[in-house]
């Protein structure tokens, strides 16, 4: 008879749930239009704040963010290093080249060293669905997703919205049209789901091979046929992603035919329609550089506004929402 | 065919059990006398003999399960699983007898590896095993493995689970060789080039998490050719993990038109769908994924009518670390041994979706039948087989810790009803609780 007590019995706890005081920001199903309108507000009062002589707030003194970046990036590091700068809280910066990445540490082994410093916020991309979550679990700190694979890139949809809310005026019934490339998008995903939250209309116009069987129950409609962006207000341009484009695995037949047939251009643009565009933009394939430079592109404006959204990111998660005159004022005093 | 470790048969007394076994056609309360590892009474109020008795009030006492798809990660990967342990779990889980699948390292195609197993098992396997061999040396789908030989060492039946045998070519010999032995092909159906890289379920979940995606039809599309290379060549067939509706539908056409194939569906695929892909948890990661509503409800209808016969827990231990990364990293596969029945009992037959007849007698008689393995069966002078079942009981997954050596189940966790209380295999009580 064997009973239990004669062999190891491998114990194993659930994942326990993070520690309720921690919030993170790990996808844009993550909030409610509440959220999003606070994030908005607290972002435009920091524009004002920027616009000052001195730029730096002492919101965060005495907090520590780090940014761990398994990716290449240029804005989205630079603005959240940054962001975290002008409110005052200590950075640090890990790459994955030249650090113990390197050496083949695992992303769970990375994250519980750097947690063992104790930061309140880790600022993560990484090229895998999931990584975020990972480090939330395991690190004790308040996540930030900056980029997960082809999943989610929610401050990008916020520094979106707030853009497009700053251009028109409004996002409840903004028509939005999403060309290009939304099989490898996150930028997509993200924004397609923060553009339903706030009442907006979105279309999808790409190849049907970059359309993601099953995508329009996140609520929106789609078209292969570039003419379907008439009606929209914004014409948001997606990265044609081409490492993200394995060989031979023919989604368009050449980058060529992609341009010719769903290449964002002045003829093809009405009068008055705005253009964004994430960045890094392949001009001639999915944006003319005509257009790219034109006076309707917002895409500056995109990345400046970045800034002052992650800072009310950053801000929002370690104050838990607390209005920023309020805040600052306790600094002070 | 099936080997384990040697040790003395129980005599035991199992009491007041409802007695079910549903091919043997019983449904009553009566006490189960077991002499010398044999069944030697059934009747009301049994004089004990001295045997041990266990009390069976308020319990089902059915035929102990057969695993038809289990990887016991020996040899190669004992960190994860070793035969001990892995039979160890399967006693855990009410199974009185299992088969390993031979994607191990090195694979087992050769004779000297199974031997090596079939040694093994004789000295450590509290469960009788069996063991598959390879279809193809090294499961390259290049070269057949030595069929004849590996059939007369032991070989259950053959297998390159984890990959197809992509080649139509190499498939139609590999059934036309496998009539010198009188065992089947067990087949992983995966088109690999509908499925690369693809991480969970087509559809509207992998459309909005960004995966890549593995679509059903990778999988029909291979039981389509299989099904149709089997009926040409008149050969058996077993089709590993059915997850599709197209699958399912396939296969019940191949059987009308007279083709010996069958099917196995293990617990994950009949309880869940691509929805619980959202947690991003790497143990809803296996392979082939979790599908739609639409394909569980098929796998459902199949398992009820026969068409799929058989139960499978496609036990697939992997190592903490391992699974312990972001979903996309993580390797394809969950454990199952330690809760196939209580995942059923909850998920299938409490909702009213599944009779427990028909769960008990596809978790035991239909896959031993499909592999030509003892049918366990409640009767004067058969081998006692037997898992005492407390239906009423509710447990959580993992508090209790597991038996096998990773704890990468998909039901971490969870609650769940219907607990194994008691597991006689082969005349030997390996399990108790």
């Amino acid at each position: 008879m064997t009973t239990r007590g004669e062999f190891r019995v491998v114990r194993e706890e659930p994942l326990p749930p993070a520690p309720p005081d921690r919030r993170h920001l790990l996808s844009v199903g993550d909030l409610s239009r509440d959220d999003v309108e606070r994030l908005l507000g607290t972002a435009r009062s920091f524009e004002t704040s920027l616009e000052r002589q001195v730029k730096k707030l002492p919101t965060l003194r005495g907090r520590t963010i780090v940014t761990l970046f398994y990716e290449s990036s240029t804005r989205t590091s630079s603005s959240f290093e940054l962001a975290a700068k002008r409110l005052s809280a200590d950075t640090l910066s890990i790459r994955a080249s030249g650090s113990a990445v390197d050496k083949g540490e695992s992303l769970k082994d990375t994250a519980l060293t750097l947690a063992a410093y104790d930061p309140d916020v880790i600022v993560v991309r990484h090229p895998q669905i999931g990584a975020p979550q990972l480090v939330a679990r395991v690190s004790g700190a308040s996540v930030v997703n900056a980029g997960d694979g082809k999943h989610q890139h929610p401050t990008q949809a916020l520094l979106d919205l707030y853009t497009i809310e700053a251009e028109l005026g409004r996002l409840e019934g903004v028509h939005v049209a999403l060309v290009g490339d939304v099989l490898h998008s996150r930028v997509a995903r993200s924004l397609i789901g923060a553009l339903a939250l706030v009442g907006a209309r979105v279309t999808l116009v790409a190849p049907p091979t970059l359309l993601p069987l099953g995508i329009e129950a996140l609520g929106c409609d789609t078209s292969t046929d570039i003419g379907a962006i008439a009606d929209a207000d914004v014409v948001y341009v997606l990265r044609m992603q081409q490492e993200r484009m394995e060989a031979g695995a023919n989604y368009v037949p050449s980058l060529r035919e992609y341009a010719a047939r769903w290449g964002v251009t002045a003829e093809r643009l009405r009068p008055g329609q705005k253009v964004m565009h994430p960045g890094p933009i392949n001009r001639g394939v999915e944006l003319d550089a005509a257009v790219a430079d034109g006076p309707e592109a917002l895409i500056e404006t995109q990345v400046r506004t970045g800034l002052v959204v992650r800072m009310a990111v950053l801000y929002d998660l370690l104050t838990t929402g607390a209005p920023v005159q309020a805040a600052a004022a306790l600094e002070v005093a | 065919m099936l080997v384990r470790r040697e040790a003395r048969p129980d005599d035991l007394v199992v009491r007041g059990a409802r007695v079910l076994d549903p091919v043997a056609g019983i449904d009553a309360v009566l006490d189960v006398r077991i002499d010398g590892g044999t069944i030697a009474a059934l009747g009301e109020d049994l004089h004990p003999n001295g045997h041990r008795v266990v009390e069976g009030r308020g319990l089902v006492l059915a035929p102990a399960f057969v695993d038809p798809h289990v990887h016991l990660r020996t040899p190669g990967r004992e960190d994860e699983e070793t035969i001990a342990s892995g039979t160890r779990a399967a006693a855990a889980g009410g199974f009185c007898a299992l088969l390993a699948m031979p994607n191990t390292d090195p694979v087992v195609d050769s004779a000297a590896v199974l031997g090596a197993l079939v040694d093994l098992a004789r000295a450590e396997a509290e469960v009788p095993v069996g063991f598959l061999a390879a279809i193809t040396k090294g499961q390259r789908g290049e070269e057949l493995a030595e069929l004849g030989e590996l059939s007369d060492r032991g070989a259950v039946a053959f297998s390159d689970d984890g990959r197809p045998v992509e080649s139509p070519a190499l498939m139609r010999r590999a059934l036309q060789y496998s009539a010198v032995t009188d065992r089947p092909l067990a087949v992983h159906c995966e088109e690999p080039s509908l499925s690369r890289s693809g991480q969970m379920h087509e559809g509207a979940v992998s459309a909005e998490l960004g995966f890549a995606p593995y679509p059903s039809l990778a999988e029909s599309l291979m039981v389509e050719r299989d099904l149709r290379l089997a009926e040409a060549e008149s050969r058996p067939l077993h089709l590993l993990h059915l997850s599709a509706r197209g699958s399912v539908e396939a296969l019940r056409v191949a059987q009308a038109c007279g083709v010996e194939a069958s099917g196995e569906v293990t617990p994950h695929h009949l309880s869940r769908t691509d929805e619980a892909v959202r947690t991003l948890d790497p143990n809803t990661k296996m392979n082939p994924p979790l599908r739609g509503d639409d394909d569980r409800a098929a796998l459902i209808e199949a398992l009820r009518d026969g068409t799929i016969a058989a139960v499978a827990t496609d036990h697939a231990p992997h190592a903490r670390h391992e699974k312990e990364v972001p979903f996309e990293a993580a390797p394809f596969g969950v454990t199952g041994l330690e809760t196939a029945f209580a995942a059923l009992f909850t998920h299938l037959v409490q909702p009213g979706l599944l009779r427990l007849e028909t769960l008990l007698e596809r978790m035991s008689d239909g896959p031993a039948r499909i592999f030509g393995l003892p049918r366990p069966r409640i009767a004067v002078g058969e081998p006692a087989n037997l898992v005492l079942l407390d239906l009423e009981r509710r447990w959580r997954v993992g508090a209790d810790g597991f038996r096998s050596r990773s704890v990468n189940s998909w039901l971490l966790g969870e609650r769940v009803r219907g607990q194994v209380r008691l597991t006689v295999a082969d005349g030997r009580a390996v399990f108790q609780r």
